[in-house]
């Protein structure tokens, strides 16, 4: 297993949930929990994957997701079971859009 | 040790328990009453036969002898492995037979097992575990799986596992194990009246219709997420 | 990927397909779930951590209340796509910290999703332990008066311990591609080999252990559609007429003779066609193809 953290600059995301959680860790895919953070113009990720040696995507795939998608002011958790970047930005998304009520 | 010198090291005044294949059953003589003594033996497989033979006669103790104490003596490799067995629903053979154990407690039978050389998964859980206390000779094997198999399944090499092994009561086989988690009472090292008596006294066995092995499990260190987690769910 | 984002496209819901919070999304009445320890407030098992696998924050289950036709409801749903459903330390905990719940707050039942493989490995002796501590407290919230519906038809089915603990429930609703058994097929295949079971005869698994077996030989209560909505009607329907007697030695006599006297009927037999044929199924090799209607009406046909 490895811990990835991260941190982007973006634009406040406007929450309409507490919270929001999306996936399941299952082979191939993932789950994914953003709460409120700390910083209302950046977002922190914190990952952890069953598969080693991905940092690098991960970094392009959600700094690719931050920028165009308003996600700060959020902490972003991540427990990984293999998903494809494909999937991740998918589950990013979709939770996304539970935590922000669908509204962005 | 050989089933006879254990009852004869429990029940020094006396004991008539038969084997039925690898079914046990009789009674015996502790110094205050008439015990029912219940259970397999040479690490028995159980399947619907051992299972609905203990079941039917929990059922006469309970019917035919209300309040005597049942001791229940476990060695078990587990369930029975065959499609026959599977066919006719084994899983609910033994919540049957755990069911039969769940309402001589509540009818007022003190009950106690003791695991006198193999305590495995489902044959464990069926009887062994549904007792008020359950208590294990000193080499006594207690597990779900060896380690061997365990690595093979989980893909973790042995060796990180053994290492684990030596910090947490949490996945590898040991009595001291279970007993460190609140599912054993305690460790005998060797069966005596003395200790039996003591785990059948009325007094030590008050209350048991509650469940304390995740509170035992916590105040002897070895499984504390338990009952915080069930103190949070309670709290919600 | 997740099944849920293609079900939801379809009008049936599969239950089989489905995750655990789909499914408590679609089984309760629309907007009344409220869950015990949601994971923005959970933390996943250290004890998987320290073995290097990523955890899960609601550690594979799921425990709430809801309302379900209008009755209040206390409810559990395993995940069965993490770790196989399988029950480590907390998930078991959460599990009888419900069940205790249960008994303090009396509500009309309680609804447990059972889609699990049965004691996790990975923490084997703490959930072999925390399975017996399910098995007494759904006895317990019986014996209180509070009956317990196991559904089962999720893609890990009913087996190991959660095989058991299914069949300590007051009953079971069961999918045709429900599974219900004590030792998985693979399991048995591994040890005694691929003539004793050969696990991957899909068919065959089905016949021995899957939802129309277990409905014809009354190992279940209800056959129910592989959909969402048809478990939900099936347990508004138990709700309505389930009691809890005091436990007591008569039931237990029934059932001992119940499954004495089978044990005897079908002696020797090795697959679900044999005990069919016995218990007077006129086309046995036609079950598979039958739909639950149809199944369901020829049991009632059964000679007693």
């Amino acid at each position: 297993m490895e811990n990835l953290e991260f941190r982007f600059t973006a634009h406040p995301a406007r929450p309409a949930a507490g919270a929001a959680l999306c996936g399941v860790v299952g082979s191939g895919n993932m789950e994914i929990l953003i709460r409120p953070g700390d910083e209302a113009d950046a977002c922190t990720v914190s990952i952890k994957t069953s598969a080693r040696g991905f940092g690098k995507i991960w970094e392009a795939v959600i700094a690719d997701f931050a920028s165009r998608h308003p996600v700060g002011g959020t902490r972003i958790a991540i427990n990984d079971m293999g998903a494809t970047p494909a999937v991740v930005t998918l589950r990013l998304a979709q939770a996304l859009g539970d935590y922000t009520g669908g509204a962005q | 040790m050989k089933l006879i010198e254990i009852l004869n090291a429990l029940f020094p005044a006396g004991h008539e328990v038969g084997t039925f294949g690898q079914l046990i059953a009789g009674t015996a003589q502790t110094s205050s009453s008439t015990v029912a003594v219940l259970g397999t033996t040479d690490a028995a497989a159980i399947g619907h036969d051992i299972a609905l033979g203990l079941a039917g006669r929990i059922l006469d103790i309970v019917d035919q002898h209300p309040g005597r104490p049942i001791v229940f003596l476990v060695d078990t490799k587990g369930q029975a492995l065959s499609r026959a067995e599977e066919l006719l629903c084994l899983n609910g053979s033994l919540a049957h037979l755990a069911r039969c154990v769940d309402l001589a407690r509540r009818q007022g039978h003190v009950s106690v097992a003791l695991v006198t050389g193999e305590a495995v998964s489902g044959g464990f859980l069926s009887f062994g575990l549904m007792a008020d206390k359950t208590y294990a000779l000193a080499d006594a094997q207690v597990r779900v799986m060896d380690l061997k198999a365990m690595a093979r399944v989980t893909k973790i090499a042995h060796e990180r596992l053994v290492e684990l092994a030596g910090s947490s009561p949490t996945f590898a086989p040991g009595a001291e194990n279970y007993l460190s988690m609140g599912a054993l009472e305690a460790i005998w090292d060797a069966p005596t009246a003395a200790l039996l008596e003591s785990a059948l006294d009325q007094r030590v066995a008050k209350g048991l219709l509650v469940d304390g092995r995740m509170d035992a499990g916590r105040e002897r260190g070895g499984r504390s997420l338990a009952a915080q987690t069930v103190a949070a769910v309670l709290a919600a | 990927m997740n099944a849920p984002v293609h079900t939801q496209l379809a009008l049936r819901h599969s239950y089989f397909e489905a995750s655990a919070r789909s499914r408590v999304a679609q089984l309760l009445d629309a907007g009344s779930f409220r869950e015990f320890l949601p994971p923005e407030v959970s933390q996943p098992s250290p004890h998987l951590a320290v073995l290097g696998i990523p955890g899960a924050f609601d550690d594979g289950v799921i425990v709430g209340s809801g309302q379900l036709g209008g009755k209040p409801v206390l409810l559990i749903a395993q995940e069965g796509q993490f770790m196989g459903g399988a029950v480590g330390e907390i998930h078991g905990a959460k599990i009888v910290g419900l069940l205790r719940r249960a008994i303090v707050e009396r509500p009309a039942a309680v609804v447990f999703m059972v889609d699990s493989g049965g004691v996790r490995l990975h923490e084997a002796n703490a959930g072999l332990i925390a399975i017996s501590e399910i098995m007494r407290a759904v006895l317990d919230t019986r014996a209180a008066g509070v009956p317990v519906i196991a559904l089962v038809g999720g893609s890990c089915g009913a087996f190991g311990g959660m095989g058991i603990v299914s069949r300590l429930c007051s009953a079971i609703v069961m999918s045709e591609e429900g599974r219900l058994a004590l030792s998985g097929p693979e399991v048995i295949e591994t040890v005694a080999g691929v003539e004793e079971f050969d696990s991957k005869d899909r068919a065959l698994v089905w016949r021995v252990t899957g939802g129309k077996h277990r409905y014809l030989t009354g190992d279940c209560a209800e056959l129910v559609e592989d959909d969402a909505a048809s478990f939900r009607q099936s347990t508004i329907d138990l709700l309505a007429g389930l009691t809890e007697p005091a436990p007591g030695s008569s039931a237990l006599r029934t059932e001992q003779k119940r499954l004495t006297q089978r044990r005897e009927r079908f002696a020797g037999m090795r697959d679900g066609l044999e005990v069919w044929a016995a218990m007077g199924m006129a086309r046995p090799a036609e079950v598979s193809l039958m739909d639950r209607d149809s199944l369901v009406a020829a049991k009632k046909g059964l000679p007693a």
